[in-house]
């Protein structure tokens, strides 16, 4: 067994393995997270949510699954066919390649790029196309208004959230995504991680995922209200489901993210317990902090207004890429000078200079 | 070169309306739920509620109605329709008694112009059909639901008494 996987063929069985587990526990972990989603903001809005289907409603999601999957497809007349179906492929298929450079622990990552966080980047930048292509392959109004909004907004906020990765890159010297995990363990637990010397980037940076994501408050795509639901208007049945797994799965992958750049991935908490059984480091560490993170943003959700267009867009050029980009300068000059001005313990500059 | 309000503006970086937003939100989150699982769980009626229709008769099982046709005058939307003749017996009875529960709004004036308190409103609200045809109600139908619903019709207009 052990000469086998040492074969090219070998290694090719393997990966595709560690790719179905990945994406097999991401699938599964997506559909409760779906019902949770629902189940807080119904929480919020004193209802119940869904609790018929299985015991507490926890099997909801499968029972939604199977709807989408068997109705009929529709295809609006005068829509270009293949774009309109490759739209939700490309917005499902780019969620879930995203999910191969993640750290799950120590270790665990389909493939440990050293370019992890660019590629990262890149993928979710491309995110775009498939609301763009869905919305103009439709061939009508409101989707391609929403697919319009849509753009502007993602290509807005992932300036900042460029900006945001750059400062978190400073301190960590690399752009491997567990090198920067790696980079937070320190001897003070919960603090040594980045979310204390990045403090208002981690604001910035959710409040760019929201957008980025096209979560409410900048849910502008969909807009129920104005624009019935953008982009999603004409899609119905199986493409409609990838476009809602794809949209939920962007938003899980910025839960991980956050998690990963500046709340210390899989480390534990407690100050001193890296090595414990339980309590230290560890796979469970970092879906309790994604878990998290989910819940802040099924909150958001339920709390907030949507925004207008305009706001939207100068909270976006004129608040959000100002603050990331002078907070770039900030801790250049800090990590540089880090110990000219009193030793900080390295707070901002965490890498060893060769030589 | 406005002046700007430093205060609204620190409340603003600070996000002081996103965290009194999420305050309320978790307030709410653990409050009682309002929801009732309808079909399992129903709300409370008032003894006034004016729901689906029905006949009543005497404890001995003689029918009310006696064919005044007061009800058929009074009601606005004219969807009741009365035939009468005498009886063998030589007493006034329907010998038919139609309401389209489809014109029916729901006003209980039938109810009000009754003398004998032959037509009511009972408390069934749940007589949904698959057909138009099945909303067309004749006596028979009424009567059937005089007796299916008298226990708590009689309830009703017991409690309702001390206030008409």
């Amino acid at each position: 067994m052990a000469e086998f996987l040492q074969t090219p063929f070998g290694i090719f069985v393997l990966i595709l393995a560690q790719c179905l587990l990945v994406t097999v526990s991401v699938l599964v972990a997506l559909a409760f997270l779906m019902y949770a989603d629902r189940k807080i903001w119904a929480a919020v809005q004193m209802r119940k949510g869904p609790n018929i289907v299985g015991a507490f409603g926890l099997l909801q999601s499968f029972a939604d699954f199977i709807k989408y999957i068997v109705k009929e497809v529709v295809v609006p007349a005068g829509a270009d066919k293949p774009v309109f179906f490759l739209a939700p492929m490309i917005t499902f298929v780019l969620a879930v390649i995203a999910w191969a450079v993640i750290p799950f622990n120590e270790g665990w990552v389909v493939a440990n790029l050293n370019v992890g966080i660019l590629y990262i980047f890149a993928i979710s930048s491309l995110e775009v196309y498939g609301v763009i292509m869905g919305g103009w392959a439709s061939n009508s109004k409101y989707p391609f208004l929403g697919s319009l909004r849509s753009a502007a907004q993602m290509i807005s906020y992932e300036v900042s959230i460029g900006f945001i990765i750059v400062g978190v890159l400073i301190s960590t010297g690399s752009l491997n995504l567990s090198a920067i995990v790696e980079a937070q363990a320190g001897s003070l637990g919960v603090f040594s991680w980045y979310w204390l010397p990045h403090l208002p980037m981690v604001v910035l940076f959710f409040v760019s995922a929201l957008a980025e994501t096209n979560r409410p408050p900048f849910d502008l795509p969909e807009a129920e209200a104005e624009l019935v639901a953008g982009y999603q208007v004409e899609y119905s049945s199986t493409p409609f489901l990838l476009f809602m797994i794809g949209e939920l799965m962007a938003v899980v992958l910025m839960c991980a993210l956050i998690t990963i750049l500046f709340f210390g991935g899989w480390l534990s908490p407690i100050p001193g317990a890296a090595d414990l059984p339980i309590l230290g480091d560890g796979l469970h560490w970092m879906v309790l902090k994604m878990g998290v993170f989910f819940f802040i943003f099924s909150m958001v959700k339920a709390i907030v207004p949507r925004y207008r267009y305009d706001q939207l867009m100068r909270l976006g050029w004129k608040v959000f890429l100002p603050m990331s980009l002078a907070w770039v300068v900030i801790v250049a000059g800090l990590a540089l000078w880090d110990g000219d001005l009193g030793n900080l313990g390295g707070l901002w500059a965490r890498w060893e200079v060769a030589g | 070169m406005t002046a700007i309000d430093w205060t609204r503006a620190t409340r603003y970086f600070l996000l002081a309306d996103f965290i009194g937003g999420f305050k309320l939100g978790l307030k709410y989150f653990f409050a009682p739920k309002a929801t009732l699982n309808y079909p399992h769980e129903k709300g409370p009626l008032s003894p006034r509620f004016r729901g689906e229709h029905a006949l009543r008769r005497y404890p001995n099982g003689e029918e009310r109605c006696i064919a005044c046709k007061l009800c058929e005058a009074i009601c606005p939307a004219q969807a009741i329709t009365i035939d009468a003749e005498p009886r063998e017996d030589g007493s006034r009875r329907t010998t038919r008694y139609d309401i389209d529960m489809t014109k029916c709004i729901y006003c209980g004036f039938c109810q009000e112009a009754c003398p004998v308190d032959a037509i009511v409103e009972g408390p069934n609200f749940e007589f949904s059909t698959e057909t138009r045809e099945e909303l067309y109600y004749n006596k028979d139908k009424l009567l059937a639901n005089g007796e299916r619903w008298e226990a708590e019709i009689a309830r009703n207009l017991e409690m309702d008494a001390p206030y008409r």
